[in-house]
């Protein structure tokens, strides 16, 4: 059976082919101002990638913040659940899941058959989420790819004492003028991430392995922190970002067999 | 499948009534009326006034309406521009706004001839209602309740009766007569009355199907709030109760059919009733249970029918919110049990500290004793501000998905 699974995330638009359990494609492009053209365009770029054709596809299931937005889909459900489906593939010993995206965190604790157990998410405050570090990033003028590798590069972890991001920016800004490091200004962030996301993971009793998903995931400096809060490590899957779109594939495979 | 029709609640059109000429009577001028105006705080004694005839106008029922009418948030924004923080509760910035510019949707309530403070619920109401006294230059009474975490101490019975006491003398105070005790027994009666039958009312949902949710409850609310120690409310509650029961004859339910029963903490989002109401309503889950609007009959074993005054001290001392962690995690693993529901979620109330502080153990707590999944909602009952749709949308969809 083929199945497609269409994530619509605040920042990046996923997408996953699946054939029989297997990948067959995925794809990933940022979602823009058109959450149903960014759709289209993925389901699209998916097909091409598979060589396949829309009518090969049985069942196509949307996710994400824009999954109301994707006509073509035959139901959507949330991220929350498809994550937790995608972990089952991707990574089934995971016990819990951070997904840190552009705009939401979550923690997602799976059962032993790996069905969610519990979440929570951040609240409606940017800090901890992806659009946190993409306003300290240009604040501090470096790429958003480049915090991780700056903060391996810290010999100091300065403190960041804000959660609201706004504050938080003139804080950094504040920082910088005093003359601190950008690393240990960046190791700081990263930090603050973290401790954000280690209260949420107390909430619903988070516990190993962990696996963290979403665009945040590609930063190694925040997956260095929660393994040293975690104490754990905390495995990134190769396909961490299209995570939720595979897990959705896979709910449209399930609902037919 | 019952018609929209039949799904309607009858009895609602008659609490309109009620509510319009309770409002058209606090509003008509004093000199028709010759009655004294009272505004009091939603968990404070009100039985006391209908003894002396003096009309009780609840500045947060007030805020109810201008928060289902969607115009709260700009009330809010006017209190703020008057210097109030945007982190006070939004039923006090609506209400000291609405003093000011006669806002919401009856233009303001009538002005009060005193003030009756009762921080059972909170300490927000101790500052409001010293900013009403000294806007509107009245007396206020204020009745100092003590938090009882779990009991209820000796001492704290001496202290409150004491100040009932201190209260009857304010009201001969202000009315100029003195009080009327028999009238109050007559009162008395009458409240216990009406609470015991809002406490049936809530009681039919324990029937499966509900045949009304928690967002009728709210609504219905409004008479045990307002009215309880009249005869009005307990004619209206008698009606209720037996449109409640024909229903549960007829199997008639607001969500059909009913997959979910689940329970609501805190206060209703009330500009957004009919979304989260539809909302569940198309996952096939109905709130059967509410903690809120069984804290207006929570304390009546407390109450003494024939030292009505007297049991005042202790029934309004240890109303819900005036209580500790562990005491409102029980009311809640009770209710669990009590409505055999499926779920519990939660609001947390941006503007009402006392309700949501301790929310994220009382979800431990309940989720700990019920094994129950929870769901915790930010928003806030009255400032649109604090509302995020998507957001609690994503939530909504992913605990029902978890059900
Ligand atoms: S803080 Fe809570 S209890 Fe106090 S007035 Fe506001 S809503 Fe009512």
């Amino acid at each position: 059976m083929i199945t497609a699974g269409i994530d619509i995330g605040s920042t990046t638009a996923k997408g996953a082919i699946l054939k029989d359990g297997h990948i067959e494609a995925v794809t990933v492009m940022s979602t823009g101002y058109d959450p149903k053209g960014a759709a289209e365009t993925v389901f699209q770029t998916l097909l091409e990638k598979a060589g396949l054709d829309r009518k090969d596809l049985e069942a196509v299931v949307s996710t994400g913040y824009g999954r109301k937005n994707v006509g073509f889909a035959g139901r959507s459900v949330t991220e929350i659940t498809c994550h937790a489906a995608g972990a089952r593939l991707l990574s089934p010993t995971a016990a819990t899941i951070v997904d840190i995206g552009g705009q939401d965190s979550k923690v997602i604790v799976l059962d032993s058959t790996g069905k969610v157990a519990d979440f929570t998410m951040n609240d409606k405050c940017a800090a901890g989420t992806g659009r946190f570090l993409e306003v300290m990033a240009s604040a501090l003028q470096i790429d958003l790819a480049s915090l991780a590798e700056f903060s391996a590069r810290a010999d100091a972890t300065v403190a960041i004492s804000s959660v609201c991001t706004v504050f938080a920016e003139s804080e950094v800004i504040s920082l910088i003028s005093k003359g601190e490091k950008r690393e240990n200004i960046i190791a700081g962030i990263h930090a603050a991430i973290g401790s954000r996301i280690v209260s949420m993971a107390g909430r619903v009793k988070a516990r190993p392995p962990y696996i963290m998903t979403g665009g945040v995931a590609l930063n190694r400096g925040v997956v260095r922190v929660l393994e040293e809060r975690f104490q754990s490590d905390v495995t990134v899957p190769e396909l961490a970002q299209v995570n939720g779109a595979v897990g959705a594939a896979l709910i449209a495979a399930d609902r037919n067999g | 499948m019952a018609t929209p029709d039949e799904k309607k609640i009858k009895a609602d059109k008659r609490l309109r009534e009620i509510m319009t000429e309770y409002y058209i009577e606090a509003k008509t001028p004093k000199e028709q009326t010759g009655k004294k105006i009272a505004w009091i705080t939603s968990g404070g004694p009100v039985e006391p006034l209908h003894a002396m005839d003096v009309i009780p106008i609840y500045p947060e029922n007030y805020g109810a309406m201008c928060g289902a009418a969607k115009m709260s948030t700009e009330l809010c924004e006017k209190a703020e521009e008057m210097g109030y923080s945007s982190d006070l509760c939004s039923y006090a910035r609506g209400d000291i706004a609405s003093a000011a510019v006669n806002g919401g949707p009856i233009g303001g309530l009538p002005e009060p001839d005193m003030l009756i403070c009762c921080n059972n619920i909170c300490g927000t109401v101790l500052k409001w209602y010293q900013v009403l006294a000294r806007y509107f230059d009245v007396p206020l009474f204020v009745l100092d309740t003590p938090v009882c975490h779990t009991g209820y101490e000796k001492e704290t019975d001496i202290y409150v009766r004491h100040q009932i006491g201190e209260y009857v003398a304010f009201l001969e105070a202000v009315c100029g007569r003195s009080f009327d005790y028999d009238r109050m027994d007559e009162v008395g009666t009458l409240s216990v009355k009406a609470q015991k039958l809002w406490q049936k009312v809530l009681d039919t949902t324990v029937n499966k199907p509900a045949p009304m949710t928690c967002f009728d409850a709210f609504f219905h609310l409004a008479m045990i709030v307002t009215l309880r120690g009249t005869q009005t409310a307990v004619d209206y509650y008698e009606l209720l109760l037996e449109e409640m029961n024909d229903r549960i004859c007829k199997g008639i339910s607001k969500v059909e059919p009913e997959r979910y029963r689940l329970i609501w903490d805190n206060l209703p989002v009330w500009y957004k009733m009919r979304w989260f109401s539809d909302k569940f309503g198309a996952h096939n889950a109905g709130f059967v249970a509410d903690t809120y609007t069984s804290g207006w009959c929570g304390t009546l074993p407390y109450l003494d029918e024939n030292d009505f005054l007297g049991s005042m001290a202790e029934s309004y001392t240890r109303i819900f919110l005036n209580t500790g962690i562990d005491h409102m995690a029980d009311n809640i693993v009770k209710m669990v049990e009590k409505y055999d529901a499926d779920g519990v979620v939660f609001h947390s109330n941006r503007s009402c500290k006392p309700y949501s502080f301790g929310q994220y153990d009382i979800q431990r707590i309940v989720g700990e004793k019920t094994g129950t999944p929870c769901l915790m909602i930010e928003a806030d009952m009255c400032d649109e501000r604090k509302f995020s749709e998507t957001q609690v949308e994503t939530r909504i969809d992913a605990f029902i998905e978890m059900l």
